[in-house]
């Protein structure tokens, strides 16, 4: 069923899935760290007229969810290439 | 031209779109009717996703529950909660249902657990959750119409039906995309021209993400400090810091927002539309391009509004609005209960304030901040008529996603599934068109008789999403080891104890006078609201589900090879031959 072996689909899950973490633990840190946990310590500082932990809950947060969408979607188009099992062929 | 004409006329050309549409993209097999025939460019069907997720809710209520219900910062539970899923979505399921490759999600359900019960179970959360949000859809299309165009409520919403009934039943997913498409552009422009006329206006910059952090024009003073500051003077809590409830209740609330929205079967259905497996990925990526450009202006109309609201309302001096002074935009807001004064003090003024027995602004409604806004900012009419052209599209694309979710899973999975698998694709394509034109009549019969639980609806189910269906998937892809016993379980455990929490507090069936505790923190778990307890829901689940599957025989291997096949790209056309 799958073009690879067993050896080889092991690589390739374990490489997306610590792809997966790194984003996951940025995701967290951006949303519940700076926007919830952390807020009021980097409300400390001041952007232009944003508290920072106020922007990244309104604003900052969203942005880079949007960013590492792109970069995981883009990471994972490498590894289906060097694994041979992108849908380009 | 005055108002009225002119919002019939861009209504009336807005819909006239919609049906064109209709006709053009018929629906000529289950395949288009399902998924829209999966040919969908990843861009389009992010603009797509982004019209089918955000709600009339999004566009109309949320910059006033932001600004307004949630004081200010603790509104951004929604703007994480309502975001945050989508980066769930893009890396947890899409690409591996899309690489599944099959046409509704109790399908998944069912083949990865083996078994036509949990298909069923599945159906049922499907049901649940879809019948709960399309309630306060209709409900959206019918005060849209009502307001805008002055007919009473049941009209607009046999007006809103019979569109809906138009391009949903003709086209099926496929009519529902390419008409989605066209409500996104209608309902962005509705959104962020009033926003950009009226940050321009405050502060002299035209981008309202970045005008919410300038100062005023004209003065050194930041925006958000002078908004601080008007806001305490009035006995309110800090707009920028004032947290809603707890931190943990915060947390939860946006947990249980962000799962809710990756387990929506709606939004998940979007991503099979796309050719391939990397399409699923980077389309996400473009849905949620086209909600941030929403979800980022949304905090600035937020503080924005509320600031000149408030300016408004302190009068010429200070002391208060002269009653007989009050500008012709809040007279007209007066005619429809948005907004309401008591001068209780007799002066002949109007004073707002944090406490309630010197208030005057008795009523100022979360939608006045987004619909009265064009007339606040004194902008031209045709602006006001293109807010009326986008709150509507806005309710009408979220209203026929969620129909068409509920109405695949009736004629996909009970009907072809398990009742009369034998029929052919003909009569699939009827049946799955009869079971949409129901689920309209359904979803129309509950928009006019609102059940008592309508207006909590949206966010509980957020919930009931969040504790049943995204558990259940996720660990159909990441953990193998899963039977259909834990997964049946697990859904029932999770969904069951969300809703038991939500009637502990609220009401059984939201029947007043039956809830058993009271709906106040003191009796809440750790402090949490039953709007946020659906990530206690999932967590639930998932603690069911591993405990059940450790004491039940293994998946049999060819499941166990199913879930091998879907987590690799490769071979995502031909998934429909396994």
């Amino acid at each position: 069923m799958s073009p690879l072996n067993e050896q080889q689909s092991k690589e390739y899950w374990s490489r997306n899935l610590s792809l997966m973490v790194k984003l996951l633990v940025i995701w967290f840190v951006v949303s519940y760290g700076f926007g919830i946990i952390l807020v009021d310590v980097l409300n400390q500082i001041q952007i232009g007229g944003y508290k920072l932990g106020f922007w990244f809950a309104q604003q900052g947060s969203i942005y880079v969810f949007v960013g590492l969408i792109f970069y995981y979607a883009k990471k994972m188009g490498d590894l289906d290439r060097e694994f041979g099992v992108d849908e380009d062929e | 031209m005055d108002l009225q004409t002119l919002t019939y006329i861009v209504v009336g050309f807005t819909f006239s779109l919609y049906i064109g549409i209709a006709i053009w993209a018929r629906a000529g097999s289950t395949k288009d009717f399902y998924v829209a025939g999966g040919g969908i460019h990843p861009i389009q069907n992010g603009m797509a996703t982004a019209a089918d997720w955000m709600s009339a809710a999004s566009f109309i209520s949320m910059a006033g529950l932001i600004a307004l219900s949630y004081g200010g910062y603790g509104g951004s539970v929604f703007l994480m909660g309502w975001t945050g899923g989508y980066v769930l979505l893009a890396m947890l399921l899409a690409p591996y249902l899309r690489k599944y490759g099959k046409f509704t999600v109790p399908e998944f359900i069912g083949d990865r657990f083996y078994s036509n019960s949990a298909r069923v179970v599945a159906v049922l959360c499907l049901i649940i959750c879809s019948v709960t949000y399309v309630i306060g859809q209709m409900k959206g299309v019918g005060v849209a119409f009502s307001r805008f165009l002055e007919v009473d409520y049941d009209t607009g919403l046999y007006v809103g039906m019979t569109i809906v009934f138009f391009y949903a039943v003709l086209g099926g997913m496929k009519g529902i995309t390419y008409t989605q498409i066209a409500q996104y552009c209608v309902l962005i422009l509705a959104y962020t021209i009033p926003a950009i006329f009226i940050s321009l206006q405050l502060t002299g910059n035209p981008l309202p993400q970045l005008g919410l952090g300038s100062t005023l024009a004209g003065t050194d003073v930041y925006l958000l400090d002078k908004l601080d500051m008007v806001v305490t003077d009035l006995g309110f809590k800090e707009y920028t810091t004032n947290v809603r409830l707890s931190s943990i209740n915060m947390f939860a609330y946006t947990m249980s927002l962000m799962i809710g929205t990756a387990g929506l079967p709606h939004v998940i259905i979007r991503f099979f539309t796309v050719p391939k497996v990397k399409d699923a990925r980077s389309s996400a990526g473009w849905a949620l391009v086209f909600i941030a450009i929403l979800y980022t202006t949304a905090p600035a109309v937020a503080g924005m509004a509320r600031l000149n609201l408030i300016d408004t309302l302190s009068g010429e001096d200070g002391q208060g609005l002269v009653i007989e002074e009050r500008p012709v935009w809040f007279k007209n807001w007066e005619k429809t209960g948005l907004l309401k004064y008591d001068d209780k003090n007799g002066d002949g003024r109007i004073q707002y304030s944090a406490d309630a027995d010197t208030n005057e602004m008795v009523k100022i409604d979360n939608d006045i901040m987004v619909l009265a806004n064009p007339e606040i900012a004194k902008l031209p009419n045709w602006v006001i008529a293109l807010v009326a052209a986008g709150g509507l599209a806005a309710a009408l694309s979220t209203a026929a996603g969620l129909l068409l979710a509920i109405s695949s899973a009736i004629s996909h999975d009970l009907l072809k599934g398990i009742l009369t698998p034998n029929i052919s694709e003909k009569t699939e394509l009827n049946a799955s068109r009869i079971a949409m034109a129901v689920a309209i009549a359904g979803a129309g019969y509950l928009g006019l008789n609102p059940p008592g639980f309508a207006a909590g609806t949206v966010a509980l189910a957020f919930g009931l999403a969040a504790s049943s269906i995204f558990p259940a998937l996720m660990m159909g892809i990441f953990a193998k080891g899963i039977t259909k016993e834990g997964a049946i379980a697990g859904m029932i455990g999770g969904i069951g104890v969300t809703l038991f929490y939500v009637f502990q507090h609220k009401g059984i069936m939201f029947i007043p006078g039956t809830a058993f505790l009271g709906d106040t923190p003191a009796n809440w778990f750790m402090g949490i609201e039953p709007n946020a307890f659906g990530v206690v829901g999932a967590v639930v689940n998932f603690a069911v589900a591993f405990a059940v599957s450790k004491v039940t025989a293994a998946p049999p291997q060819e499941v166990q090879d199913l879930v091998e096949h879907i987590r690799v790209p490769v071979g995502a056309g031909e998934a429909n031959a396994h």
